[in-house]
């Protein structure tokens, strides 16, 4: 992800990344792949729950984790688009979502025009 | 006469041997040979052909090649080091959990506040705030957030 990082902001794209890792380690494992990305810790992995993501024992040992999966939210707070992959060794390409955000971004821009687009609920 | 060493089934047992631990060492790291593991697979196949052929040679031309049993054990072992690999990739890493739950298309995501790598508490409603505002200030820079959730690093 972080090679495609322009690509992602230059889309106008923020990742942020969630896992049941504490803050150091997150901060180890940015620092070590050079990710600059925002990286949040959910050691009790109470989003996580409340998201329902939830992979008990995913770790092994009886610790849970979270599964993977992506949300991507608009300027709203709504959710546009969701990746729930059904096998962990497959993970999203960046490719797949650049796809996907350009057929989002002529919605996005169409809403953005109409005069009720901050309050589509 | 002396009967000729089998060699076909212990190299055929030494390839799935890579087969196995080139796919975690190395071809896991690409997308390309990891999401479907192709080039592995036909690691496997070769070994597993190499095995057989060994195998069969030992059974079917018994004056002239040994490796009877030792042929047998390391089929076994080499089917064995396939299921394991077969398993791994395709049952135990699709053990995911439904996700009913989740947050839908249209629907907003719930807000939640955890800590950064530095310790700041971050809120969901903030961060997307922080998009909101850009939109109004006629900036097309920010209008997205890809929430990512990942197993974790251990």
């Amino acid at each position: 992800m972080q090679e495609r990082l322009e690509e992602f902001t230059a889309r106008g794209i923020r990742i942020v990344a969630i896992s049941v890792d504490p803050p150091e380690v997150a901060r180890e494992h940015a620092r070590k792949q050079g990710y600059t990305f925002t990286f949040l810790s959910d050691e009790k992995a109470e989003v996580i729950r409340r998201y329902d993501l939830l992979h008990e024992n995913g770790k092994g040992e009886g610790i849970d984790i979270s599964r993977p999966a992506e949300f991507l939210l608009d300027a709203t707070g709504t959710v546009r688009w969701v990746n729930l992959t059904d096998n962990y060794r497959i993970r999203l390409q960046p490719d797949a979502l650049f796809k996907v955000l350009d057929q989002l971004g002529l919605v996005w821009n169409l809403w953005r025009q109409l005069p009720s687009a901050s309050a589509p609920e | 006469m002396n009967r000729s060493w089998n060699l076909l089934a212990p190299a055929g047992f030494l390839l799935t041997l890579v087969a196995f631990l080139s796919y975690f060492i190395f071809f896991a790291r690409y997308p390309f040979t990891r999401d479907f593991p192709w080039a592995s697979l036909l690691l496997f196949a070769a070994g597993l052909g190499l095995v057989a052929v060994g195998l069969r040679r030992a059974f079917r031309q018994t004056e002239r090649y040994r490796g009877k049993l030792s042929g047998t054990v390391l089929a076994v072992l080499s089917v064995l080091v396939t299921g394991l690999f077969l398993t791994y990739n395709f049952y135990l890493s699709a053990q995911l959990p439904a996700s009913e739950g989740a947050p839908r298309v249209g629907q907003k995501a719930p807000d939640f506040t955890l800590p950064d790598t530095e310790g700041n508490q971050i809120a969901l409603s903030a961060l997307v705030a922080e998009l909101g505002e850009q939109e109004t200030a006629q900036d097309n820079k920010k209008r997205g957030l890809l929430l990512v959730f990942y197993r974790g690093y251990w």
